[in-house]
């Protein structure tokens, strides 16, 4: 019992991570279907932002706290900058999207290489966030991981109330629903686009924070995160953050379990499958918005 | 007739201007012929004269990665399915033959070296065994790849699985086979892969000569696979995968069924892919995860688009052209290299998505003394007919 509700945390953490990534991804693709490939690279730079922040700030904690609003606005500028540059472009060419920001991923990826070397780096975790918490039952759970759970909370939280309350986030609503119903009914689409962007970048820059409290930061670190995010996007649906939630939680416990079970290699050939066989049931993911496309 | 109104996508633009009735088909057909020949006359005669053995040997590598353009070109050129794992198939094809040369290369009864090494097994994994012979393994780089991609195709085109969610799926399938094979270290050889590969069907890939005979052998595939593929594109088929590219429900409304049109290429490319592989394993004497996960798959898909995605040379001299970029300048500038490509990945893609086919093309129309417009406003145009 104990071991198996360990595994259930194990899972749900890296739900959690998952979460954190796949939030900003659903955000993008959902709004303009843009599939960002570099959202692997921002959750680096928000890594990279983390370190270089530990190297100026070395009071114990505090180069966190003020990471996670840094790496958001680093990020976030990427995003607009690469939104404003290539993507608003390509808005028609969803396929076309991917491959040209995979381009710009090689170039972020060398980019850091030559600025901070290939080595991976590391950042010192502030001394409360080393430690683990004994639960009634003889259950341990790290405290990093219960951070990382708290930071994705606190983001989907945010991003809710965002979207379903404040002005902003009724239009964003609106371009993803129909954009050009949006349009015609004076919703600036396009500065709304590049808005979602700054958003949507800025939450992989918070996901890079936390990764760095999980493992070394390295130019790389981004590719091996962005499938499983997608694939969060791709079987939760569109235009929804619940699916994203469900679905990046599913994974999680479904990754975890499979590792516990079989080995690591095997689990992961059988959250493919599983997805796939889900995509027989709901081939447009667990959510979606209701349109007259025939698509 | 108003019903067929204007599709976002596919605007008037989008056709294709008519064709000259100078240019009738069997005019078109001598043209190829003669292509055909001076490709094959390039291939088997001027490349072996005037490359060195290393030269040579790299060349067949590139026609290797060429092959695998081919079906791309026919899988997203012409039916619009971006496919990021063609890696998969590349290695099915790749382990598949590397697994007989293996079992060949330790004689009857014996177990290949690595398995002694890492895997402490005792007998042959029984999913080896099929592969000592080669009426199997030969078979089975081409049938394994397609097998994988019908089951995998007929589930997702079936349900309407399509644009960047099949690309999504056909990355994850790279990346876990990727994780699969490094984790079954004692039966797959893991991150090493499959190594040291010296014989080929009794031939010692030592020796130049048999190199020479290898590079015959794969220059030939390459171009019976673009017979195959011109073939396909220039047949009725090869119409309606290009309609259910432009337009899917307007093909499943005449009577046809897209997932079966769109499954057909998908597995055919998968053959190539494999076939690819297989012959990749005796010009380069190994095959492992790094040459065939996501980055490989990715850049499978690169030549293609520098090449011209829709057309069927683009991708060949693409992915031989980029290839050849890639070995001449990585070695002497690593840094460089990553940057330029992803440049030309940025540059391609964006600005001249019908490759550098498109541009001739569009200095013929030019040529043909068609309206002269800038030529930015034509590339612009031109960028709809590939969408």
């Amino acid at each position: 019992m104990t071991v198996l509700i360990g595994q259930l945390f194990t899972g749900v953490s890296i739900g959690a991570v998952l979460l954190l990534i796949a939030l900003g991804l659903a955000l993008t693709f959902g709004q303009m279907g843009v599939i960002n490939m570099a959202h692997g690279e921002f959750i680096m730079a928000g890594a990279y932002t983390t370190y270089v922040l530990q190297q100026v700030i070395t009071a114990a904690g505090w180069s966190l706290l003020v990471a996670l609003p840094v790496a958001f606005v680093v990020a976030g500028a990427m995003g607009v900058l690469l939104e404003f540059l290539l993507i608003r472009r390509l808005y028609a060419r969803p396929l076309d999207t991917l491959l040209v920001t995979w381009g710009v991923s090689l170039i972020l990826q060398q980019l850091a290489r030559d600025i901070f070397g290939s080595p991976n780096v590391q950042t010192r975790a502030p001394d409360l966030l080393t430690g683990n918490v004994a639960l009634p039952g003889g259950i341990t759970v790290a405290n990093n991981r219960l951070f990382i759970l708290a930071l994705a909370g606190c983001a989907v939280a945010a991003l809710t109330v965002a979207l379903r309350v404040t002005p902003l986030g009724r239009r964003i609503r609106a371009v993803v629903q129909n954009r050009d119903l949006a349009a015609v009914s004076g919703i600036a689409t396009a500065r709304i686009d590049r808005t979602t962007f700054f958003i949507g970048s800025g939450l992989a820059g918070i996901a890079g924070v936390a990764l760095t409290l999980l493992g070394p930061i390295g130019p790389t670190m981004g590719t091996n995160l962005i499938i499983d995010a997608f694939l969060v996007v791709v079987v939760g649906g569109i235009g929804q953050l619940k699916g994203t939630v469900i679905v990046a939680f599913a994974l999680g416990v479904l990754q975890a379990s499979g590792e516990y079970l079989t080995t690591l290699s095997v689990a992961k050939v059988m959250v493919f499958i599983a997805i796939v066989a889900f995509l027989q049931w709901r081939p447009q993911g667990l959510f979606t918005l209701r349109t007259r496309s025939l698509a | 007739m108003t019903t067929v109104a204007s599709d976002p996508v596919t605007t008037a633009e989008a056709v294709p201007p008519p064709e000259k009735p100078a240019a009738g088909p069997s005019r078109h057909r001598f043209r190829a012929a003669a292509g055909f020949a001076f490709g094959a006359a390039l291939l088997f005669a001027v490349a072996p004269l005037l490359l060195s053995d290393f030269r040579l040997s790299l060349l067949a590598k590139y026609l290797c990665v060429a092959m695998v353009a081919v079906g791309i070109g026919l899988a997203w050129g012409r039916g619009g399915m971006l496919t990021l794992g063609q890696g998969v198939f590349f290695g099915l094809g790749g382990y598949a033959m590397a697994m007989h040369l293996k079992l060949a290369d330790a004689g009857p009864g014996n177990m290949p070296d690595f398995m002694l090494l890492y895997g402490q097994l005792d007998e042959l994994p029984l999913w080896w065994r099929p592969f000592a012979s080669a009426w199997f393994a030969l078979p089975a780089t081409v049938l394994l790849p397609m097998a994988v991609a019908f089951v995998l195709g007929s589930l997702v085109f079936r349900r309407r699985v399509r644009g960047a969610y099949f690309a999504i799926l056909s990355q994850a399938l790279a990346a876990a086979m990727v994780i699969l094979l490094i984790g079954q270290q004692g039966t797959t050889g893991g991150t090493n892969g499959l190594t040291d590969i010296q014989g080929f069907f009794g031939y010692d890939l030592d020796d130049p000569v048999n190199q020479r005979m290898v590079y015959f052998i794969i220059a030939g595939t390459l171009l019976a696979l673009l017979a195959l593929a011109r073939h396909l594109m220039q047949s009725r088929y090869g119409e309606l995968l290009v309609a259910v590219r432009d337009s899917e429900e307007r093909v499943r409304f005449l009577g046809y069924d897209p997932a079966t049109v769109k499954l057909v290429a998908y597995v055919v490319a998968a053959g190539m892919a494999g076939l690819a592989g297989a012959l990749f394993v005796p010009a380069v004497g190994i095959i492992s995860p790094a040459l065939i996960g996501i980055v490989p798959s990715i850049e499978f898909v690169i030549g293609v688009a520098v090449g011209g995605r829709a057309t069927l040379l683009g991708p060949v001299l693409g992915a031989v052209a980029v290839a050849w970029a890639r070995t001449a300048l990585s070695e002497r500038f690593p840094g460089t290299w990553t940057y330029l490509q992803g440049l030309l990945f940025v540059v391609v893609v964006a600005f001249l998505p019908g490759g550098l086919a498109s541009l001739i093309g569009l200095a013929r129309r030019r040529g043909d003394g068609e309206r002269r417009t800038g030529l930015l406003r034509r590339l612009r145009r031109s960028r709809v007919e590939v969408s």
